[in-house]
């Protein structure tokens, strides 16, 4: 394990996951031990990991179904913030790519489904022309949420007092990678924390005399599984490597982060359905904690572009490109 | 939520990058392929590491040092690594060339003298491996034995300055065009309480006096499986492989170089090339092609990581156990896909194209997911991995 990893897991495992609003002792202790904004330049508050390292984190807080605003905040809106030159506050932050009426340092219009809006200390939105801060007190929030009950809030924006930059060309693009390569990394996480729970599950619970685990039927199943949940956190973990690499302007890195979401989210349905099934009833109600892994892998699959929406983009470029093409693009090397 | 994650083994380790003079070694490998192809000398066929035995192509490959590749320099290979044999076998397969002739002998029958041959074995065998000029077949398999290994009945009762081997082994790839076999053979009683002590490994040329090789045809009818049967073969001493009695751990170690590898999931990927050409300017189809293809992506990072793991010394047997689980099913797929994308019929009659390609790949299908070790056994051995056997 790496040391990153191991400092992840000390500081995630006491972690409380039940409720719903932000973990502010959690925040607090990723603060502390510099892993909550990981990615960033030093200039804004940050430790300057790769993306390899946050991947590594962002699988940690996946697996233990963490209630904080990580990729929102080092991976969104500490990036919009930084690369636009202006000042990345303190706190939780939150990001989305929306339409606002700019005028100014005045702003209107509505955001919706924002992730931890009503927990976090600024809203950073890019528009197609802006990159816009806002401070939380101005802004009405109304409470929404996700299928795992994380918030996903409706704001309203009325005239706020915003800071503003012009946008960058690129942005956008870069943008949506880094949303859905954030969430890929979250998806592998959930599903290797539901895996690890099933199993647990699997060596407890006594049925016919013996643990269900000891039945090949189970085995079978856990271990189809287990390929979901390496492929997962094989395809997140590439898809971080290739943005170290190359950059999220490079074709192969947008590749990669497509491939990656696209394949977590269709592995995240098969690892819910497969630990449901092997934990039986007690899987399908509240009181039990594998509903925090499973309502958050079918949440986050359709978040920052579905599975579907990814592949066809895939298949668009791949197609595009022409079948002598497939090879170089799967390989990354033209 | 309390932590249940260190319970859970790794199950691929950290992705592996290729290193920078691999760019070099792909893009000769691609150039010599697109020569041979731009002259006609093959056409791309599905399942070729089964079914491509092209003896003048592996002549060539070896020439060009790309067989061997692993082998060190004083035993006639190139001294390399896994990387770069990596990168070539992707190359081969992933253009459908005939590399069937040279495929046992240059993936498992090299690494494994030179990690239990004698001196004499790998002087014997070695350079001719690698100039593609020797070929191998694996004696596994018998009727009573395939998924059960340890339930080997073929005997090997000690003589005069050697062993006799008396019994079948089948399903035995290209014995009819090879020169030799390892054949796992019971040297030793069988002990109940151990059903895999008493295991060893032999070398038998498959020209010996007493080897019969009799053709077990193919759905498509094409010979390739072989019943290979002994009647008191006489194998000298200097042709056991490794120890006596480890034979069992001697074939698991082979098969993890066995079980992971390019061909695990790119057997199909002629095909695929060949739906995408039968696509082209049509709409409609870009999700399940982009499905498809973020499935062979992260299977090659997948199958990448664990040759990357197998460089350094680390033999992953649960990562190479899911790719290959996860690697069969998916050449599966791409013939679902190009079924269902396409509405041409496979013709096993064409010369080449779309149609000869699919009649191929659905009648080498149901091997896709046996050979090498069954899916469910697979499975069985990601369970044990897991803890729960
Ligand atoms: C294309 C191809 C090439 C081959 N080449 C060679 C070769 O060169 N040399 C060689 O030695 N062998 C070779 N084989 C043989 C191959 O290794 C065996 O087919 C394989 O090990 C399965 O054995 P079997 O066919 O006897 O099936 P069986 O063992 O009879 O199994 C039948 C079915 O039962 C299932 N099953 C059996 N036991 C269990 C269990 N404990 N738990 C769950 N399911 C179980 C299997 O998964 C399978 O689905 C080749 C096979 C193929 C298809």
């Amino acid at each position: 394990m790496s040391d990153v990893l191991d400092l992840a897991e000390s500081v995630l495992a006491g972690s409380a996951s039940a409720g719903t609003d932000l973990d502010g002792a959690l925040w607090t202790a990723l603060e502390e031990t510099g892993l909550a904004r990981l990615t960033l330049p030093e200039a804004a508050g940050g430790s300057e990991a790769s993306f390899a390292d946050a991947a590594e984190v962002l699988q940690a807080a996946g697996a233990h179904a963490a209630r904080v605003p990580l990729v929102e905040t080092d991976l969104l809106a500490g990036w919009l913030l930084h690369s636009h030159g202006l000042e990345v506050p303190d706190g939780p932050l939150t990001a989305v790519a929306a339409d606002l009426a700019v005028d100014g340092t005045a702003v209107r219009g509505a955001l919706e489904r924002v992730p931890w809006a009503r927990g976090v200390s600024a809203v950073v939105v890019l528009t197609p022309s802006h990159v816009v801060l806002l401070p939380v007190d101005g802004l009405a929030v109304t409470d929404g949420a996700n299928l795992a009950e994380e918030p996903r809030d409706r704001v309203v924006v009325d005239g706020a007092d915003a800071v503003v930059a012009p946008v960058a060309e690129g942005a956008a693009a870069e943008f949506r990678l880094r949303a859905a390569l954030g969430r890929a990394q979250l998806l592998a996480g959930a599903a290797r924390g539901a895996l690890a729970r099933t199993v647990q599950y699997a060596g407890e619970r006594v049925q016919f005399g013996r643990p269900i685990g000891k039945f090949q039927a189970v085995q079978q199943q856990l271990a189809l599984a287990a390929s979901e949940v390496a492929a997962s956190g094989a395809a997140a973990s590439a898809a971080a490597a290739a943005a170290d690499r190359d950059g999220f302007g490079a074709a192969s890195a947008a590749f990669a982060v497509a491939a990656a979401k696209a394949r977590t989210g269709e592995a995240a349905g098969e690892v819910a359905r497969i630990a449901h099934q092997v934990h039986g009833a007690i899987g399908f109600t509240r009181e039990h904690d594998l509903r925090l892994l499973t309502t958050r892998l079918w949440a986050w699959r359709d978040e920052d572009g579905s599975d579907a929406r990814w592949q066809a983009e895939l298949g668009a470029t791949v197609l595009a490109a022409g079948p002598d093409a497939l090879w170089p693009l799967v390989t990354g090397t033209p | 939520m309390t932590s249940t994650l260190s319970r859970l083994p790794a199950l691929v380790p950290p992705p592996t990058e290729l290193p920078p003079r691999a760019a070099a070694l792909r893009a000769e490998v691609r150039a010599f392929l697109a020569e041979e192809r731009a002259a006609g000398a093959w056409t791309p066929r599905a399942d070729v590491w089964l079914s491509g035995w092209d003896e003048r192509f592996t002549q060539e490959l070896g020439r060009r040092g790309w067989l061997g590749m692993t082998i060190p320099v004083e035993y006639g290979g190139h001294g390399l690594g896994a990387l770069d044999r990596y990168v070539v076998t992707e190359e081969l397969l992933a253009a459908g060339a005939p590399v069937a002739a040279h495929w046992v002998a240059d993936r498992q029958i090299g690494p494994t003298l030179m990690r239990f041959g004698t001196e004499e074995q790998r002087r014997r065998y070695l350079p001719r491996i690698a100039a593609g000029e020797c070929y191998f077949g694996i004696g596994m398999s018998e009727p009573d034995a395939g998924s059960d290994l340890a339930a080997v009945r073929t005997r090997a009762v000690q003589v005069d300055g050697g062993w006799e081997l008396t019994g079948t082994k089948v399903w035995t790839s290209g014995a009819h065009h090879a020169h030799a076999f390892f054949a796992l053979a019971r040297s030793a009683p069988k002990d109940d309480a151990n059903r895999h002590a008493g295991l060893s490994q032999f070398i038998v040329d498959l020209d010996s006096p007493g080897v019969q090789i009799r053709p077990i045809p193919l759905l498509t009818g094409a010979h390739h499986f072989n019943e290979v049967v002994f009647d008191r073969v006489f194998v000298p001493d200097g042709q056991v492989l490794g120890e006596l009695g480890a034979g069992w751990a001697q074939v698991t170690g082979e098969l993890a170089f066995e079980r992971s590898g390019p061909e695990r999931f790119l057997s199909t990927f002629p095909l695929l090339t060949a739906l995408l050409g039968e696509l082209a300017g049509t709409s409609g189809t870009e999700r399940e092609v982009g499905r498809i293809v973020s499935r062979l992506w992260t299977l090659r990072r997948m199958s990448l990581a664990v040759a990357g793991s197998l460089e350094s010394g680390e033999a992953p047997e649960l990562a190479a156990a899911v790719v290959k689980d996860l690697g069969t099913r998916f050449e599966n797929e791409i013939v679902d896909a190009a079924r269902t994308l396409v509405a041409v019929p496979p013709d096993p009659g064409a010369e080449s194209g779309f149609a000869r390609l699919l009649a191929d790949a659905v009648l080498h299908a149901p091997g896709f997911t046996l050979r090498g070790g069954t899916n469910e056994v697979l499975r069985g051995i990601v369970a044990r991995g897991m803890g729960l056997r």
